[in-house]
């Protein structure tokens, strides 16, 4: 299946200056008994955006107007705990394209590429700098460059560089997918199996 | 040339490929499924209009959205049950080997691959689930992965996956009286963080690791992932061997000889180099308890809870975040403080030997009145073991009942959910904000301090009752 292809991304940033938001806080359990991929969005940090009774709360980014955009800047350590797809689903079915930490659980990393979300993970000291740069003007732009691997504030002329696995940045500037890529290599796979039995 | 690492002699030998500047092309082994993270795989599998490549390697298991009491009758919960049939459906149609419930063999996913001799030194095995890692305790590497994962493994076997660095953590010495397995893990993530090990697969090794029973390893490798690693793994040794001999479908005969020769060739070699090497000493650890909102929020039970300023100025935000939405104090001891329910059960300790602990604590004693407690085996076969040998028994005389197996209170999908605002004494892996249901409080322990504080009703320290 073809993931959408990320080239280039400029676009005001939601900030969520919270350390060690697990994948639990992303999409609750109960909301995990759906059989598809589809509307996920609409659960996402389900239970710090929206009171018991289903009425948003005034007091979380999500539902703050001043605040929009394709790219989520969040504290340190993000998306550890469960290997749930639900939570890259629920990133991407928000509207998010790309997701900016100082540091990244492994497993959302990868459940985040593989459905086209790109995952930045920048110094802490770029990071205390977006924060900043957000909460001076909301609707600054953040460019994120995939092909020269940088991410920047044009406004103030800053930038950083980032780092991904080169083949992860070639499916995703091409819209590639993992399973089309292993599907091609069938005959490989049959003759591993065949001398692994030997 | 330096030697090998255990994760090194399993990784080289199941590398299909390497992609240039990617990652590589990995085997899998044995592929476990569940039903919350496979329905969108196999709809995959449906769109692309192909066929599970080695259904002989993959075993399924409802666990995670399934009742603990009534297993007899249908599935009340509408998602659920849908859930779990759909499940059955897939497998069905795609020839897949399936323990449903009532199944003598159904149960949470790692404590039936391990019981069942689906588990076994050098393999690589995943699931989608995080906590795979539990299996690395028979010397494997096996590790949580998402549904696109679970999907590709379905389609072909295999997975792509970067090969993550090494860390080896020693344990040395002999540990205290009253200290276990989980205390040990829980220390660890107490001193490196939930973000410790991410971007490594650890080795768990040292004299105080070799001495614990494969029920006790695998609840070490069962939490690794909450210090952020990849996977954990322990040597195989005889302690493993004698683990898996005889177990439903553990080879025998020929087969058997010429596996277990292969396994006794596994441990690093002693010149391996490790990516990072850590050591601690067993006799620093006392029963662990968690006063926060994640794994790493833990202390000595004797301890308090730290101060703010103790903390770098980045985290202290998210720390007063984290006590407030547990009702608690910088600075306060954690003995003595209320709890309203104990929860014993999980993937972490679940297991029967767990249960026995527990049950030869509160041997007759009576649980406190404040107490809600809910004992939930791993599996049948944990349920029918605790059954025939006393075990029920024990906890009734207690006034505490055994339920049925599934993952229940440990991520709350089913019925069995932490009420908002109320304290529980769980010997599930997490303690996140809302996990055993919305607004639930989670303190994690061992089963020995979910005993005592069973009995005393406040969270007691289990040396003072031994
Ligand atoms: S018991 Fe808990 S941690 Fe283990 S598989 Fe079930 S939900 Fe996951």
């Amino acid at each position: 299946m073809p993931i959408e292809k990320f080239v280039t991304l400029e676009s005001p940033a939601v900030p969520l200056p919270i350390e060690n938001v697990d994948t639990d806080q992303i999409i609750p359990a109960r909301f995990l008994k759906a059989t598809t991929r589809d509307g996920f969005g609409d659960n996402l940090f389900c239970d710090w955006r929206y009171e018991k009774d289903g009425r948003p709360k005034a007091d979380f980014v999500l539902n703050n107007p001043t605040y929009s955009g394709k790219i989520l800047v969040a504290g340190k350590n993000f998306g550890s705990g469960s290997s749930r797809e639900h939570a890259a689903w629920a990133i991407g079915g928000y509207g998010f394209k790309a997701v900016v930490s100082s540091f990244f659980a492994d497993i959302f990393k990868n459940n985040a590429l593989n459905n086209g979300i790109l995952p930045v993970q920048i110094s802490d000291a770029f990071l205390a700098k977006l924060f900043e740069a957000i909460e001076a003007d909301p609707k600054v732009i953040i460019k994120v460059d995939l092909e020269n691997q940088t991410i920047s504030v044009p406004s103030s002329n800053i930038s950083e560089k980032f780092d991904i696995n080169p083949y992860k940045k070639k499916c995703l500037i091409n819209g590639y997918d993992d399973i089309d890529y292993l599907l091609s290599i069938t005959d490989e796979i049959n003759q591993w199996e065949a001398s692994a039995s030997n | 040339m330096a030697g090998k690492t255990l994760f090194d002699k399993i990784w080289e030998k199941h590398v299909v490929d390497n992609v240039e500047g990617g990652p590589s092309v990995l085997y899998i082994d044995r592929h476990l499924i569940h039903e919350v993270t496979s329905p969108q795989a196999f709809a995959g599998l449906k769109a692309r209009g192909i066929k599970v490549r080695r259904p002989d390697k993959t075993v399924a298991t409802p666990d995670h959205n399934i009742p603990t009491i009534d297993q007899h009758l249908p599935i009340h919960d509408e998602l659920s049950r849908f859930q779990v049939n759909k499940l059955k459906e897939n497998c069905e149609e795609h020839n897949i080997p399936m323990y449903g419930l009532n199944h003598p063999f159904n149960g949470i996913v790692h404590v039936i691959g391990p019981e069942l001799g689906l588990t076994r030194p050098g393999m690589t095995i995943v699931c989608g689930d995080s906590h795979t890692s539990t299996h690395g305790a028979f010397g494997s590497i096996a590790f949580g992965i998402g549904t696109s994962e679970v999907e590709m493994v379905l389609a072909t076997q295999c997975l792509m996956q970067s090969r993550p660095k090494t860390m080896r953590i020693n344990i040395e010495g002999e540990l205290k009286k009253g200290v276990t397995a989980k205390d040990i893990v829980l220390y660890i993530i107490s001193q490196i963080s939930t973000g410790g090990a991410t971007g490594y697969f650890v080795e768990f090794a040292g004299s105080a690791i070799r001495s614990l029973s494969m029920e006790g390893r695998m609840t070490i490798c069962n939490m690794s992932i909450e210090m952020g690693a990849r996977g954990g793994m322990i040597a195989p040794d005889e302690t493993t061997i004698e683990y898996v001999k005889g177990r439903e479908f553990s080879p025998v005969g020929k087969e058997w000889d010429r596996l277990v020769a292969e396994w006794r060739q596994l441990p690093s070699d002693a010149d391996a180099k490790f990516d990072k090497e850590l050591t601690f000493k067993a006799a620093d650890i006392e029963p662990m308890i968690t006063y926060g909102t994640n794994p790493g929020m833990g202390i000595g039970i004797t301890q308090r809870i730290p101060k703010v300023e103790d903390l770098d100025k980045a985290s202290q935000a998210s720390f007063s975040k984290s006590l407030q939405y547990m009702g608690y104090k910088p600075d306060e001891p954690m003995i003595g403080k209320q709890v309203d329910y104990v929860f014993v059960g999980s993937c972490t300790n679940g297991r029967i030997e767990d249960l026995r602990a527990f049950a030869n604590f509160i041997k007759g004693k009576k649980k406190a009145d404040n107490i809600t407690a809910w004992v939930v085996p791993g599996s049948k076969q944990v349920e029918k073991q605790a059954i025939e040998e006393g075990i029920r028994d024990i906890l009734e005389a207690a006034g505490v009942s055994l339920r049925q197996p599934g993952c229940s209170a440990c991520l709350a999908m089913n019925d069995d959910k932490i009420p908002e605002g109320k304290y529980a004494v769980s010997t599930s892996n997490r303690n996140f904000e809302g996990r055993q249901g919305p607004g639930a409080r989670t303190l994690l322990a061992s089963p020995l301090t979910a005993a005592a504080t069973l009995i005393n009703g406040v969270i007691t320290d289990p040396r003072t009752m031994l």
